[in-house]
């Protein structure tokens, strides 16, 4: 069977709107992992040892075993419990945790490295510690990891091609139900990886204006 | 928890993590040549093989690794590639962690100071010369560390060859979920052969690294 790219304008229709579903769960999922990855690293530093040593373990399970594995617990392991997901739902959870945590422990190191001083002039002026850290402190180590969590947003856009595997009808579950009309599975594979590759140079573009931006602001 | 079901499927999950350990090994070295043939190009005086080297690691981190799996495997036929799953793994895994390790690896060349190139080519050693007894050695020390981190996610990557039926760690826990209703159990046992796996590892990323330091 050679290769006929002809089939393409028929199924389009598909392929767009699975390119939709999924720039919409990275957003999701990219939005949860901010926040998640700030909060986490808040817990793992500041945290009483009762929270901070489970959460510290959680984290390493989270990052020693592969994110399909981690899909595969959440989709199914919610529905053991009784809690009944849509899989779009389940995807962006398990997308947002894990990249949370890669995202915490970048905050973490940028957290550390804000000058002492700043805690101390905060506390000084009459800030509560809680305030000291959401106004002073948090925004300064954001600030300085934004260009390393691009670099972790890209790969949740590639990484989102797993969560076909539970049924979102992504870019990649898409193009497989058009394989599975056409039986031209190289052409849509071809054409789904073109797609991510453009929405990946969207996100690399938009990645330089806001270090762009940073740079200006300092 | 059910220990009692655990205690009776774990043989197989050890199985599959053979599985998973033979994938990552075959991937590693694999990638490593990729790496090192990339790492090449992108550094060659050719402009072509400079342009290739840049599109292959350009594309090949710009879309994800289970569309290059299924390209390769499902596609492959209409291009005459036949592959059986596992092959198929090795290879797309292979290829894509080459793209990673291309930047690793030419990351740690370009980061030896350029004086080290002239005073070998000023002593009188050819390009070739001045690279493998002069750069190469030096980046070889800086590289160990970033291709450990390499590792580190070319063993998770491994998982995703479950996708295309090949009988490793994350298929059989995906099919002990199906088969048993049980996610946390079976989560659990692959979880733990992972952390295993990447915990060895990393342990042995690390001896290797205190060995190859100078001081």
């Amino acid at each position: 069977m050679g290769l006929d790219f002809t089939v393409i304008p028929k199924y389009i229709d598909i392929i767009l709107l699975g390119c939709l579903w999924t720039i919409a769960i990275t957003v999701a999922a990219a939005l949860l992992s901010f926040f998640g990855g700030i909060f986490f690293a808040v817990i793992a530093l500041y945290a009483p040892a009762v929270i901070r040593l489970p959460f510290r373990l959680f984290e390493w399970i989270f990052m020693g075993t592969p994110l399909l594995l981690q899909l595969f617990l959440i989709y199914f392991g919610l529905v053991q419990i009784g809690v009944d997901l849509p899989a779009f739902v389940a995807g962006v959870i398990g997308l947002g945790l894990h990249f949370a945590v890669y995202n915490s422990e970048l905050i973490q190191t940028a957290i550390l490295s804000v000058d002492k001083g700043q805690m101390e002039a905060a506390r000084t002026v009459g800030l509560s510690r809680g305030q000291a850290l959401r106004k002073v402190i948090v925004p300064q180590a954001v600030r300085a990891v934004i260009p390393p969590i691009g670099n972790n947003m890209i790969a949740l856009l590639k990484d989102s091609a797993l969560v076909s595997v539970i049924g979102v009808s992504e870019l990649t579950l898409s193009a497989q139900r058009a394989i599975g009309a056409s039986y031209r599975p190289f052409e849509f594979y071809i054409l789904a990886a073109a797609f991510y590759y453009v929405i990946n140079l969207g996100m690399e573009w938009v990645q330089r204006k806001i270090e762009r931006r940073i740079a200006l602001s300092r | 928890m059910d220990f009692d079901l655990m205690l009776r499927v774990y043989p197989f999950f050890i199985e599959a993590a053979g599985i998973t350990i033979l994938l990552s090994v075959l991937t590693a070295f694999l990638g490593l040549a990729c790496g090192a043939l990339g790492a090449a190009a992108r550094l060659s005086r050719f402009a072509v093989a400079r342009f290739v080297g840049a599109a292959y690691v350009s594309v090949f981190r710009g879309t994800p690794a289970l569309i290059q799996l299924f390209i390769l495997y499902f596609g492959g036929p209409q291009i005459g590639i036949q592959l059986d799953a596992f092959q198929a793994g090795v290879i797309g895994l292979g290829i894509n962690a080459g793209a990673y390790m291309t930047e690793t690896i030419r990351g740690a060349i370009i980061s030896i100071d350029k004086g080290q190139k002239e005073a070998a080519r000023t002593l009188g050693l050819s390009r070739w010369q001045a690279m493998h007894k002069i750069i190469l050695p030096q980046a070889a020390r800086l590289m160990v560390r970033p291709l450990g981190v390499n590792l580190n996610m070319l063993i998770k990557a491994t998982a995703l060859v479950a996708a295309i039926s090949v009988v490793e760690l994350t298929y059989t826990a995906q099919r002990y979920i199906g088969s048993t209703y049980k996610p946390f159990e079976m989560f659990l046992l692959a979880g733990i052969l992972y952390m295993i796996i990447i915990y060895v590892t990393g342990r042995a990323v690390a001896w290797l690294d205190r060995r190859v330091q100078i001081n």
